[in-house]
């Protein structure tokens, strides 16, 4: 969780002249290059994908197969076991939570971020800094150095077993690498445009409703998705929040159900494939946007 | 603002608007308008502005202090008792958990396998990263479906690494039965319960796991490097491997140390991955537990919450220790435009 959240820190200023126009530019005569380097690539995004590729095309076996041959492909294929697992109500519950925690999460996250981010880096006042810099130091309290005491403490507010009981220290976690990736984003909107905002009689909220937030759009997304993601795999924190089965998430699900039916290898790998579905599908597809807008972003 | 007409409009709106300084400015001077509304802002009174900060970073401070702040601090406090976790801790003990800790050899023990993971980490991913970046980063066809997929590993959450690992790794499991079916069998090997060599797949998973990280930041890092530069060395006839020596790493330099930071941070945090596949029990005799393992197994499962709590604060001293002699000693320059940009 916290290398995601400080990589992606570094995104703003690192990738803003990454592909889009570069590619565009360098690669209309497309010329394939190397092999080697292709042969590489090959090989490394080989040994990348095999084994979640594994667990994928492993759903599609059955058990036999599996014990006689773990390594081979399935013969026949058959779609049961992601069938059942389709349609067990425990896995739709699980991921009902799961997306429930996630959206909520991110949402938090992204509201009290873009709140605080716009204060720290358009106000002018005394404990600005003080503010940034407690901030920052976030990064380096991870959720599972504090576990147990957060755990008394949303045992004190009466949240275990609560949803509430992940989504709120979710957010509160989340809050670091939010500041930080959205803090030099909202202060390169050049202040020409809080001026126009002005002039046109709109006081600082104004500003912040009308421009500051479509303005920062590529940076909310980003921070959203990582948001997402990170909610969305993580372990510690439902692992002592939730205890009943109803209330798992999915990564609390995919523990549960492969003890539960460790016999059932083939059953697990189709309910852990299922599982990683959606994190994967929404950075995939958020993955170029990610880049696009913090290049097309505003800049001072 | 060159535009006559423009800066007309943009008066006239103006001394409509509510800003009670802005009809005063006369339409003759543009140079000044720019700082006239900032001027009216501040003008319009501290109270209001300092409502609007208080509103808006409000509900971000408490919580963050609430459910981060407070917590490490309870951690802390904790430490000083013993402390089973039921009612409010009463036996106050002073340093005697962290006198124990320091004579603790199973601690002794986690520590160095953090220290190992950390340092191996490092070792492994950082020259593999730069070289596949260097490599990924000619022109070549699918790149950001390159991108995409490398990414893999690092997306999925680390309870589905490790149920796929542990599936893939038993005995009997996909790894040995394709080792002894393309006739390499004596390479077999009892991957997650043979003692000496648990700590090895560990490393190996999280590298695998992580590497696709380091390999993105990378690149994002070697694509910031302006084109000019390689054009121009290009120019003065220096060859492929002077030009990567001379120009590309001293300019990845803050990437790559910003990644080392995460790196570090996060070797000396390791939970999810051992937890799940190895548990608290198994992963002390195959001899792969980590510090935040070690951490819950005494605190949760064991009942000492107290010495549990001075575990996760000897640990955050390490990671902090480690922070600050790492941003003193290789990141000052780097951290500087990070941290002083957002004081600024």
């Amino acid at each position: 969780m916290s290398a995601t959240a400080a990589g992606s820190w570094l995104s703003p200023t690192a990738e803003p002249n990454t592909p889009v126009d570069r590619s565009g530019r360098r690669d209309t005569p497309q010329k394939w290059g190397n092999p080697f380097t292709y042969f590489v690539a090959l090989l490394f995004i080989g040994v990348c994908v095999a084994p979640v590729l594994y667990i994928v095309v492993g759903g599609f076996r059955t058990n036999s197969q599996i014990t006689t041959n773990p390594a081979a492909l399935p013969h026949p294929w058959v779609a049961g076991n992601y069938a059942a697992v389709l349609r067990s109500t425990t896995f739709w519950g699980e991921f009902a939570n799961s997306v429930i925690v996630a959206l909520a999460s991110t949402a938090g996250i992204v509201v009290l971020g873009l709140m605080v981010s716009f204060v720290i880096a358009r106000y002018d006042f005394r404990l600005k800094g003080a503010m940034y810099s407690l901030f920052a130091a976030g990064l380096m309290f991870p959720m599972v150095i504090a576990i147990t005491p957060l755990y008394i403490v949303i045992k004190d507010l009466g949240l275990i077993d609560n949803l509430l009981g992940v989504i709120v220290p979710q957010i509160a976690f989340g809050l670091p690498m939010t500041v930080i990736i959205l803090v030099p984003f909202l202060r390169a909107i050049p202040n020409e445009i809080e001026e126009a905002t002005a002039i046109d009689g709109a006081s600082r909220l104004g500003f912040f409703f009308r421009m500051v937030i479509p303005l920062s759009l590529p940076g909310v997304v980003t921070v959203g998705i990582l948001a997402f993601v990170g909610s969305w795999n993580n372990y510690v924190l439902p692992l002592y929040v939730l205890n009943a089965q109803a209330n798992f998430t999915l990564p609390l699900g995919v523990q549960a159900f492969s003890s539960q039916y460790s016999t059932d290898t083939a059953k697990v790998l189709a309910f852990t494939s299922l599982a990683m579905l959606p994190a994967l599908v929404v950075f995939s597809v958020f993955e170029k946007r990610i880049v696009g807008g913090l290049t097309g972003a505003v800049k001072g | 603002m060159s535009n006559p007409l423009g800066t007309d409009t943009a008066t006239g709106r103006r001394s409509r608007g509510a800003s009670p300084v802005g009809g005063a400015a006369p339409a003759t001077a543009p140079a000044t308008a720019p700082a006239t509304p900032r001027a009216a802002v501040r003008r319009r009174g501290r109270g209001k502005t300092r409502l609007e900060i208080a509103v808006l970073s409000g509900p971000a401070i408490i919580m963050f202090l609430a459910f981060v702040v407070f917590p490490v601090a309870l951690a802390a406090y904790y430490g000083f008792y013993r402390w089973h976790g039921y009612g409010a801790p009463t036996d106050w003990v002073g340093l005697n958990n962290y006198r124990l800790i320091l004579t603790d050899h199973a601690f002794q023990q986690v520590l160095r396998h953090s220290f190992l993971i950390m340092v191996l980490s490092l070792l492994i991913q950082g020259p593999l990263a730069i070289a596949l970046a260097l490599l990924l980063n000619q022109r070549i066809r699918g790149r950001s479906l390159i991108r995409v997929l490398i990414f893999v590993p690092y997306v999925i959450s680390e309870v589905v690494v490790g149920t796929g690992w542990s599936l893939m790794l038993q005995s009997n499991g996909a790894l040995n039965d394709l080792l002894r079916s393309s006739g390499l069998g004596f390479l077999q090997a009892d991957w997650l319960s043979n003692p000496k060599l648990a700590i090895w797949t560990l490393i190996g998973i999280v590298s695998w796991k992580y590497i696709g990280f380091a390999v993105i930041l990378m690149l994002a890092g070697l694509q910031s490097i302006p084109d000019e530069l390689f054009e121009a060395a290009q120019i003065d006839g220096a060859s492929y491997w002077q030009i990567q020596r001379r120009i590309t790493l001293p300019l990845l330099g803050p990437t790559i140390r910003i990644w080392a930071f995460l790196s570090i941070i996060g070797s000396l945090q390791l939970f999810d991955l051992v937890y799940i596949i190895w548990g608290p029990y198994v992963s002390g005799t195959a001899g792969t537990s980590t510090m935040a393992i070690y951490m819950v197994a005494q605190g949760r499962n064991a009942g000492n919450y107290g010495y549990g709590n001075a575990i996760a604060v000897v640990m955050f001293l390490i990671s902090l220790v480690v922070a600050l002699l790492y941003q003193r000693f290789v990141l000052r320059r780097d951290l500087q435009g990070a941290v002083t940009e957002g004081v600024s």
